[in-house]
């Protein structure tokens, strides 16, 4: 990370990854209430081969990693809206199979990049995409919150109420996805899906209501982004932004264990 | 099947056929409701009863004619939620969200809980510690949201122990009277179809049959509903005399 890139980039960065984390920290209360954990680690894992086809052939990572995610997101809503155990079973294939292929396709050197995340500067255009991304998370969840609620307290309520579940479950997991992508950059591909589920189980374990699991999620997951930055600012060098604040959400996680306990 | 009650008719259901994968659960089922009347649906495990009450809702697939009357709005209130327990829900979040998506003017929400009386500090209370009898109460008062005028209730009263049982039927009735509801009911207390039940439809594979209690709730008919679990009869036997004296 040069010290010298220039000051806007900089920002934006920070910004956007502040702001991805508000997004992450609201969609992971909802992904962790739906129990589709599994399914969101698999959708941060699809996104690896298409960085790997993208870097081989020479085009925007970002870009190839959103077409296999598009991909594995509505192969993952087909297979829900089937049996239990093929969905489990499909998920573990499709899980080990993306990762390992995108792990054989990603030339050596981008590899640790592409699997761990980095910061990254940004320029006007990618700020305002991904500023434009991070409003349509946070804004879908709003509007849906009470479907999503209904739903995940019992489809045939939801139904009973005339909740589209179906139709539900997708939108929800194409603003997972889109989470996912807006994150990838920072976070990597292995960990992207971290931010989404580490936070929102920190805030699991402190909040009594709805509004409070959202607002506890959003900031424990805003404070590891935040926390992680400061830190591979102060360490530069082989310090990837994934892992560390992958590494902090899970100590805040450990930290909301004791605070139980008390 | 009579054409009574045709003007007053709720719910009319015309050869009606329900199937799970290749086995027929309901076949050729034909029966009608009238306004103000309490249907309660009764038969052995396995007899389509849930089923039936998904299928009435166009929640499940079927064969067949179910109409509603023109005004008939439905209330539902599930058998049993697997909910998971350690949600961080709090009642008021759940009836919230429905009062929320029917766009209710945000007094429903305690007026549904008021009419099940449901203790208002109950609604800040998270849905994982309400008791058996909570639990139902918040259920009920969920399908009064949105005013409707036909209940479909399954088997409200299968995890409650006695005391609540009671007070859950008596709550029916209340609102029935109150609320001049129609009531769909599936239950496995034959004593209490008896008392609050207007018709009778029971399901059965080899013997449906519909009709006033008096008529259906005969040994004869029970005998041959619940062939497989001769102790349903034994329990209505007693339960009949009981109520003619």
């Amino acid at each position: 990370m040069p010290l010298t890139s220039s000051p806007p980039g900089e920002i934006f960065g920070i910004v956007l990854a502040l702001l991805f984390a508000v997004a992450a920290g609201l969609v992971g209360c909802f992904a962790l209430m739906k129990r589709m954990l599994l399914a969101s680690d698999v959708i941060s894992h699809v996104a690896l081969p298409g960085i790997a086809v993208a870097l081989l052939l020479g085009f925007n990572p970002l870009l190839g990693g959103a077409t296999t995610l598009l991909l594995g997101t509505l192969l993952i809503w087909q297979l829900q809206k089937q049996t239990g155990l093929a969905t489990e079973a499909m998920i573990g294939v499709v899980f080990a199979g993306s990762l390992a292929l995108g792990a054989a396709l990603t030339p050596q050197e981008d590899l640790a990049e592409a699997l761990f995340g980095r910061f990254q500067t940004l320029s006007l255009p990618s700020f305002l995409l991904g500023v434009a991304a991070v409003l349509l998370i946070v804004g879908t969840i709003f509007r849906f919150r009470e479907q999503l609620l209904l739903a995940l307290f019992s489809p045939e309520l939801a139904a009973a109420t005339r909740v589209k579940t179906s139709r539900l479950d997708l939108y929800f997991l194409l603003v997972f996805s889109l989470t996912v992508l807006v994150g990838l950059r920072f976070m990597g591909a292995l960990l992207a899906g971290a931010l989404v589920i580490i936070p929102a189980t920190t805030a699991r374990r402190l909040a009594g209501s709805v509004p409070q699991f959202l607002l506890v999620s959003c900031l424990a997951s805003v404070t590891a982004v935040a926390l992680g930055y400061a830190v591979t600012s102060l360490l530069p060098g082989r310090l990837g932004l994934g892992p560390v604040v992958a590494i902090l959400s899970t100590l805040l996680f450990a930290l909301s264990l004791l605070k139980r306990s008390v | 099947m009579t054409a009574e009650g045709t003007e007053s008719c709720v719910l009319s259901v015309q050869k009606l056929n329900i199937s799970f994968g290749s086995r027929a659960v309901i076949r050729d089922l034909s029966f009608a409701v009238a306004g103000g009347e309490v249907l309660a649906i009764i038969g052995p495990n396995g007899s389509g009863k849930t089923v039936l009450l998904r299928a009435l809702l166009h929640q499940a697939p079927y064969s067949g004619t179910v109409q509603w009357a023109g005004g008939a709005k439905l209330g539902y209130v599930p058998q049993s939620i697997a909910a998971d327990r350690q949600l961080p829900l709090q009642v008021r979040d759940l009836l919230n969200a429905k009062a929320r998506i029917l766009k209710l003017p945000p007094a429903a929400v305690a007026e549904a809980a008021e009419s099940v009386r449901l203790a208002p500090e109950l609604l800040t209370t998270r849905i994982g510690v309400l008791s058996g009898g909570q639990f139902q109460k918040m259920l009920i008062a969920f399908a009064l949201l949105g005013d409707p005028n036909v209940l479909l209730v399954d088997e409200p009263t299968a995890s409650l122990d006695e005391l609540a049982q009671e007070h859950v039927y008596e709550l029916f009735e209340k609102l029935r009277a109150e609320r001049h509801l129609t009531i769909l009911l599936v239950s496995h207390d034959l004593s209490v179809v008896y008392q609050s039940a207007t018709k009778v439809l029971c399901l059965s594979m080899d013997a449906p049959c519909w009709g006033a209690p008096r008529d259906i709730l005969t040994p004869e008919n029970l005998a041959a509903v619940y062939s497989a679990a001769p102790k349903f009869y034994q329990h209505m036997h007693h339960h009949n005399y009981a109520a003619h004296e």
